[in-house]
């Protein structure tokens, strides 16, 4: 992981400036159109969301809207319960957040650092659960979730999905790096193991806590599929089931999507933001998103 | 390496050896791995070790949630095989797979490579090829379904400003499936390419500077030091992008909502229909147990390969 990071940009002083001569400038020219190909939908949906309506189906296309319409914003907002749909999102995340990374934290920490009857098994049971999509255990995961009563609750998003294999896997990989002296030094000063993982293992592990807590993050946040199946009341919907709900409605108020499109997606981006490094250390030291 | 016999417990001293305390103190080195890991182990039996053992067992089933279950053995299994929806489902997962796969690996290779230069503004460049990957499956399809909206999207407007026709990019059945996969290369470029930037970081400069010195043109030392390196990178994105195709429905669900028609109805997506439109439980479990049974193919198989080579 050390060696990956240092690679990561972002990390402190200023990268060498490359120079723009011969091959180099192509490849520049090549990736800055690339660049702006791939930023444009984001501008587009900035660009629809703040357009007047009625240049949406004018037939041309100007890329720059004659006038910002800030208020296509709280139009589109009052169209639907959104302060219930933003409430439920920010709830099924803050709460699944430390829940995610606790459980995963403490069982990462045992495989990695305990030997004990049946591990690798269990390891690799769970582990082969990563590519199994929610469709396939839809049925009886819907069964299991209504058994509990928590179906149009926020427990019925939270609770199957807090165990993440992903997240398992990143954790062990991060606490095999710790070295085994420092806990045997604590076991031998009478430590008990539970104080031995709060006290010695949790300090040391703030990058893979940080990683773990901005993935939980963004799941829960972009959640789709299960949450459709779970939330169907609609005082129960999440901010993605929201978005589909408008786009059955209202499916040719585009400003009105693409405000509420944009609006969904700016805590993401917020946590990109600050995050990045995060973010591309967990994908690259896993390979997984 | 690992910790089993460590400090005694009755180094803490002057506890009576009796009672639940001294069972406690005599056995704790065994309970406690299985302690911290019940949690998880507990959420992981109930919500997806039991459910899919549960699924192969309602596959083989018609039961429709109301009423009780009826045994019929592998007769869901048999409809499959008659059920030309499925098949398309199948099929379109494959095109999909297939159309999908290869060419976000190709341009996140490209990309990495470009950016593994020393090129001024690299860092910002980097960000926004990988932006997309965070964004929620929901807003790409919104935004997608407008780019591509037939009537008034962004790219039929500028096609007829240069004198080509409108594309029906989302009423026909051809050209639906290949708006899905341009939205899906939006996503998946960024992710491919931090993977392979993360690769192509880790090999040592000092093979390049030393085929530099025998003279290897840029081409031939991408032929033979960088892609002969990067093979295990590329096998797992392989792997990795084919489980995604298989897994996609936010997209799919959102965007084209499997139409026109059945032309791109993906099997999760005709899981989740035939479970929660149609009703039928015990045939949608069915095809989420070959689906299953699919996946597990592709992880031994990339298993087996990674073991061989001793990588990744």
């Amino acid at each position: 992981m050390a060696t990956l990071r240092s690679a990561l940009p972002g990390r402190g002083g200023k990268e060498p400036r490359g120079t723009l001569k011969g091959a180099n400038l192509l490849v520049w020219l090549v990736l800055v159109i690339g660049a702006l190909i791939v930023a444009f939908p984001l501008y587009w949906m900035f660009a629809t969301a703040v357009r007047p309506k009625k240049e949406i189906f004018g037939g041309g296309f100007d890329l720059v809207p004659s006038t910002l319409v800030w208020s296509n914003f709280s139009e589109a907002w009052n169209k639907l319960p959104w302060d219930q749909f933003y409430m439920n999102s920010i709830a099924i995340a803050a709460i699944a957040v430390p829940i995610t990374v606790f459980i995963n934290l403490l069982a990462g920490y045992t495989f990695a650092k305990y030997r004990f009857p049946g591990r690798d098994i269990l390891f690799l049971l769970m582990i082969s659960t990563l590519m199994i999509p929610i469709q396939v255990i839809m049925v009886p995961e819907f069964l299991i979730v209504s058994k509990l009563g928590w179906v149009n609750s926020w427990w019925g998003v939270i609770v199957p999905r807090a165990a993440e294999a992903f997240g398992l896997f990143m954790v062990r990989q991060f606490m095999v790096s710790i070295p085994d002296e420092l806990i045997e030094a604590a076991r031998l000063d009478g430590a008990g193991e539970f104080t031995i993982f709060r006290r010695v293992v949790l300090p040391l592990s703030w990058p893979v806590i940080a990683v773990l807590s901005i993935f939980t993050f963004m799941w829960r946040w972009n959640d789709f599929a299960w949450p459709l199946v779970v939330l169907q009341e609609q005082s129960a919907y999440t901010v993605p089931l929201g978005l589909n709900l408008m786009k059955g409605q209202y499916f040719t108020d585009w400003t009105g999507l693409m405000s509420m499109s944009l609006l969904s997606i700016v805590p993401m981006m917020l946590v990109f933001v600050f995050f990045q490094r995060y973010f591309i250390q967990g994908i690259a030291s896993t390979g997984l998103k | 390496m690992t910790v089993q016999q460590a400090g005694t417990p009755e180094a803490k001293g002057g506890e009576p050896p009796g009672g639940v305390r001294g069972w406690w103190n005599r056995n704790q080195r065994i309970l406690i791995p299985y302690i911290f890991i019940a949690p998880n182990v507990i959420v992981f039996t109930v919500f997806m070790f039991v459910p899919i053992l549960l699924a192969f067992y309602i596959s083989l089933n018609e039961w429709t949630l109301i009423g009780t279950p009826t045994f019929v053995g592998l007769g869901n299994y048999l409809d499959m095989l008659e059920d030309s929806e499925f098949l398309r489902a199948f099929y379109n997962t494959g095109v999909y797979t297939v159309g999908t796969v290869p060419t976000s690996i190709a341009l996140g290779l490209v990309v990495a490579l470009g950016l593994n230069r020393k090129l001024p503004g690299r860092t910002i460049l980097r960000s926004i090829f990988f932006v997309p990957v965070i964004i929620s499956l929901v807003a790409v399809a919104l935004i997608a379904g407008w780019i591509f909206n037939d009537n008034y999207g962004i790219i039929n407007a500028a096609l007829s400003a240069v004198g080509i026709g409108d594309v029906p990019w989302l009423s026909s059945s051809r050209w639906a499936m290949i708006s899905l996969i341009i939205a899906t290369l939006w996503i998946r470029l960024g992710f491919n390419m931090v993977v392979y930037l993360a690769a192509l970081q880790s090999i040592p400069t000092e093979l390049f500077d030393a085929a530099k010195v025998d003279g290897a043109n840029s081409w031939r030392r991408f032929r033979h030091i960088t892609w002969p390196l990067l093979g295990p990178t590329t096998f797992l994105l392989v792997i990795i992008n084919i489980i995604y195709s298989l897994h996609v429905f936010d997209l799919i669900y959102v965007m084209t909502g499997g139409g026109p028609g059945f032309s791109t109805t993906v099997l999760v997506q005709y899981i989740y229909q035939m479970a929660f439109t149609e009703g039928q439980m015990g045939y949608a479990s069915a095809i989420g147990v070959v689906l299953y049974l699919l996946l597990i193919v592709f992880t031994v198989f990339q298993w087996r390969v990674t073991r061989q080579g001793e990588s990744v």
